[in-house]
């Protein structure tokens, strides 16, 4: 697996620097799930801490709120990839830590 | 699914693609692939996903299936857990490990290297993070560096879709669409 750590930054440069419907502020917010207000900032505190638990009734907010399908679109994938790359570097870093003590 | 631009909103050439898959297949297009191939200039997280679960590794591709299965049991996403417990199945062609694995890992039926990597990557979906000790358990039970790190790429990839499919609300399919998806999944992979 190679090629997985330049698929994975060219992939969040893309969702959160690249072209998109949503702002980039926005983008960055929530991708590292801060500096959002309500309603955005629920959804997007439960696609990365409890993604089980996002409702039809979170959708129909942001909506309600002013933002496009494909902004919601945009936005929960940056979420979701936020906090999951968020994981991956921290899993690296304890990685790393076993290692040098092996 | 909550947002419908992913069955209204494609591009002319997937919507054919689609017609054809329907057609070919005998069955609906699943959720995860309409929304891998909506705008894929911008999620288009397919490469990651293909390289993490089919490019070179000492995992096997059945094992890096039943990893991404685990971590989506752990997600509780009953999409992703449907889609990748058939597609690992297949792979081992054993109708029972899987399903032990998934109901109870200490005594699943598998080597202990991979027991230990599952239970390292369902931590960390739990969590949210790991210790170095919890690493060094995995490497005590046999795993190279290289296998830790692309046991935590699979789980990256699959934190990721099981976001989206918990997000967005994926929709399981019938069994047999999604043992049809699965048979995809080992012959053409994510790409």
């Amino acid at each position: 697996m190679t090629q997985v750590g330049s698929l994975y930054h060219a992939l969040v440069e893309r969702v959160v620097e690249g072209p998109g419907e949503a702002s980039q502020a926005l983008r960055r917010a929530a991708f590292a799930n801060e500096g959002l207000n309500p309603p955005l900032s629920e959804l997007v505190d439960k696609v990365a801490q409890r993604p089980y638990r996002v409702s039809d009734a979170d959708i129909a907010a942001v909506r309600a709120d002013g933002l496009s399908e494909d902004q919601v679109f945009e936005l929960v994938v940056c979420a979701a990839i936020g906090q999951s790359a968020r994981q991956y570097q921290t899993a690296l870093a304890a990685l790393d830590l076993a290692m040098e003590s092996a | 699914m909550r947002l419908s631009i992913f069955d209204h909103g494609q591009r002319l050439r997937t919507r054919m693609l689609f017609t054809l898959i329907r057609l070919m297949s005998g069955h609906p297009v699943v959720d995860a692939v309409k929304v891998a191939l909506y705008r894929p200039d911008f999620y288009g997280a397919g490469p990651l996903t293909q390289e993490a679960m089919r490019g070179r590794s000492d995992w096997s591709v059945g094992d890096r299936e039943l990893m991404a299965a685990y971590v989506s049991k752990v997600n509780a996403c009953p999409f992703c857990v449907a889609a990748h417990s058939a597609t690992s199945r297949i792979w081992y062609a054993d109708e029972h490990k899987v399903e032990a694995t998934l109901a109870d890992l200490d005594s699943a039926p598998i080597d202990e290297t991979l027991r230990a990597t599952l239970r390292l990557i369902g931590s960390l979906s739990r969590n949210h993070t790991v210790t170095a000790d919890e690493v060094r358990d995995v490497v005590a039970a046999g795993a190279s560096r290289q296998q830790v790190e692309d046991a935590l790429a699979v789980c990256l990839a699959f934190n990721i879709t099981d976001r989206l499919a918990n997000a967005l609300d994926f929709e399981v399919a019938s069994p047999a669409a999604m043992e049809a998806g699965a048979r995809h999944l080992l012959k053409r992979g994510y790409g």
